[in-house]
């Protein structure tokens, strides 16, 4: 495969493209596909059949906006369609060349005009499942650019130029992580991607490896050039069937073109990717317990250093990366790292997908700019917060991050603000909290789970989180004491401190931004016995002290 | 060295040549232990000790080191599934929409906790750290179909059928 060659391929999609009228693009991501979207395509092809009009129907990934399912886009007019069902086929097919159906139309104008796509740039535009639509969106172009046109520390240069940081939710440098695995020793190299999404609450990996699988495996390929690596895993969660299966045909599309495996492009460099199962273990989000599960071993995680750069799989120096950081690869290695650099804050560049859940009318997949006022996309991206409930918090970085109170709202979204504020950017989950939740409940949810998750390796984290929970039990229950809160208060600071790995260190995160902004909810509860959201089970019990 | 000669297949039964097919694919290496008990479970629907000692022994891993793995990832189970499998999602989206209430009424209406099977074998009850379906929160998976804004009546509804089918 050449740069020729590939161009070749695009521009026969887009003569093939260019036969039809319109485009009718019906989104069958989980959320849509959950609400039949693939009866709706059926009857789409068959309208369109009985029609006699020349329409290309189209399955393609998360167009975003996921509470206005399904979702069906008609191009080139752009209409948008909402809650379409298979009964509204026809007059879909009949309405093209015409006036648009009303009824269906919707108008997330402002859901839209506030997003800045990079990452999610194919989604909705192409079928996942086809090389050829990923090709013709300048798809591999940038694999082939930097493999004929770049040398490996030039690529790493373009990367540490763009000023992007790891997408999982750390931060980290991506293009200081590259120069180091670049520059350790050895023959054999791995390159991993994390898609190990563990977040509860946030679909935004799933969303790009089912939508736009190549896009992955690109970033990946670039990566291995750059660092010297010859072989990748993705690490997927079992959890995710279809992302699995969109991933396995897109590794074996990309390697029937050329595009992975010996000798690529007519060079030296050999790559290829396996995919590899997680089995539902939170901690395997974490790179060491990560590399043990790819190595066939419990996820417990080990010391660092060394990290993994210098000695990850079976001793090697491995690349890590989540799979939104290997979506940005491509794009900046196309358009150049000053392209990148010029998007976002000062110190978070670029864009990032939020998964915008919870107590929020427009829920779905969202692409904002960094820097970005957090009260843009709850109240414009998001719509606001349905049934004239108020908000009151936002949660970001799922059990390892916290709770933002509504006062904070204008808070820029960057890696700082949000680590100022007491939460983490973490990988994308953003779910909206109302006045019907309980921030102590929602501090023990999280306990909860990381308690459940905790791998046991080490105390501080196996019997702290334990012990936090049935503190937080008991706040909830309406039998703690204010000595409970102080024990709390202590036990966060040694979970925090002393645990081996990020799970354990960043566990009390969620109880500790709760006690930061909503004290008072738990003094409530203890002095109180009352639960100002009403959904701790104690008023039953204070109606029998009084 | 004597070169390794893998076990005999437990059984007749074909499922063992998948499970076969997935280790001779990764040149019975010992990282492939999740991999194979990943088709072990997709083509029994669950882990038994035979199939355990089966892939232990093909793979040159410590028995030990084998149940360890099997016990340690949440997704793997020693239990025969029931005829139906209804999995409410627990993930934080879910949760703040009451699937916390989701689990409560399931539970009541089974007379079992989330984790086990009715004694006639028909229903699991199982919960699900997240499926990534959190725009249509609360969800629950019904034989692993995505029931998006579940209720309680509706999910009530779906085993009462489920009951006597």
């Amino acid at each position: 495969m050449t740069i020729e060659e590939l161009e070749q391929i695009a521009k026969s999609v887009l003569q093939e493209n260019e036969k039809y009228d319109y485009e009718v693009n019906v989104c069958m991501d989980l959320a849509c596909a959950s609400q039949g979207s693939e009866k709706l395509r059926d009857a789409l092809v068959q309208s369109v059949e009985a029609s006699g009009k020349k329409v290309l129907v189209r399955r393609t990934g998360c167009m975003g906006p996921c509470s206005s399912g399904p979702l069906v886009r008609v191009d080139p007019d752009e209409i948008l369609y909402h809650h379409v069902q298979a009964g509204n086929a026809e007059a879909i097919v009949t309405s093209l060349g015409g006036a648009p159906v009303p009824t269906l139309q919707c108008d997330l104008n402002d859901h839209f005009d506030k997003q800045v796509r990079v990452v999610l740039e194919n989604a909705g535009h192409i079928d996942p499942e086809k090389i050829d639509d990923y090709i013709s969106r300048d798809g591999y172009k940038a694999l082939l650019t930097a493999l004929t046109e770049m040398t490996p520390n030039g690529v790493i240069h373009r990367i540490t130029e763009s000023g992007l940081r790891g997408r999982g939710g750390g931060g980290y440098p991506t293009g200081l992580k590259w120069g180091t695995v670049a520059k350790a020793g050895g023959d054999m190299k791995y390159v991993v991607c994390n898609g190990d999404e563990g977040d509860p609450g946030a679909f935004m990996d799933r969303s790009v490896m089912e939508g736009d699988p190549h896009r992955v495996i690109e970033g990946m390929a670039i990566a291995a050039y750059a660092v010297g690596a010859s072989k990748g895993f993705i690490y997927v969660r079992a959890e995710y069937p279809v992302a699995v299966s969109r991933l396995t045909t897109a590794l074996r599309e990309a390697r029937r073109r050329g595009l992975l495996g010996s000798g690529i492009c007519g060079t030296t460099f050999n790559f290829d990717v396996e995919i590899r199962l997680g089995a539902g273990a939170f901690v395997c989000g974490e790179e060491t317990a990560l590399l043990a599960s790819i190595e066939g071993r419990r996820g417990t995680p080990r010391p660092r250093p060394p990290y993994p750069a210098v000695s990850g799989l079976w001793g090697k120096p491995t690349l890590i990366n989540n799979v939104e950081t290997y979506a940005n690869i491509a794009p900046i290695v196309r358009n150049g790292g000053k392209w990148f650099f010029n998007m976002g804050s000062e110190r978070s560049k670029g864009t990032k997908v939020f998964a915008l859940t919870g107590k929020i009318t427009n829920t779905g997949l969202v692409e904002i700019p960094m820097g970005i006022k957090l009260r843009e996309i709850i109240e414009v991206i998001g719509g606001g917060v349905p049934d004239g409930h108020k908000l009151k918090a936002v949660q970001t970085g799922g059990p390892s991050g916290g709770c933002i109170p509504a006062e904070l709202l204008d808070l820029g979204v960057s890696y700082d603000a949000l680590m100022a504020a007491g939460s983490i950017m973490g990988s994308g989950g953003m779910i909206v909290m109302d006045d019907t939740s309980c921030m102590v409940n929602v501090a023990r949810f999280f306990i909860e789970f990381c308690m459940t998750e905790s791998c046991g390796k080490c105390i501080p984290c196996r019997a702290g989180t334990a012990q936090m929970y049935t503190l937080l039990s008991r706040i909830c229950d309406g039998s703690a004491t204010m000595d409970d809160l102080d024990l709390l208060i202590d036990l966060c600071d040694t979970v925090k401190t002393a645990s081996l790995c990020g799970l354990g260190q960043t566990a009390p995160n969620p109880v500790l931004s709760t006690l930061k902004y909503f004290k008072n909810e738990y003094i409530e509860h203890i002095v109180h016995k009352r639960c100002p959201a009403g959904v701790c089970n104690i008023q039953a019990s204070v109606e029998v002290l009084a | 060295m004597p070169a390794f000669t893998p076990p005999p297949l437990p059984s007749d039964d074909k499922r063992w040549k998948i499970v076969n097919g997935t280790m001779r694919k990764n040149g019975f290496a010992r990282h492939a232990l999740i991999e194979t008990l990943h088709t072990v479970q997709s083509s029994f629907g669950y882990l038994d000790d035979d199939s355990i000692r089966f892939v232990a022994r093909s793979l040159r891993v410590p028995l030990s080191q084998a149940y360890g793995v099997v016990t340690f990832y949440h997704y793997f189970s020693l239990k025969p599934p029931g005829k139906h499998t209804i999995t409410v999602c627990a993930g934080t989206a879910c949760y703040i929409k009451g699937a916390d209430k989701l689990i409560a009424a399931a539970e009541k209406h089974l007379g079992i906790p989330q984790g086990q099977t009715t004694s006639d074998g028909q229903i699991s009850l199982m919960t699900a750290r997240c499926v990534g379906a959190c725009s249509r929160a609360p969800v629950v998976l019904c034989d692993g179909e995505v029931a998006g804004e579940m209720s309680s009546e509706q999910m009530l509804e779906q085993l009462e059928r489920w009951a006597v089918e």
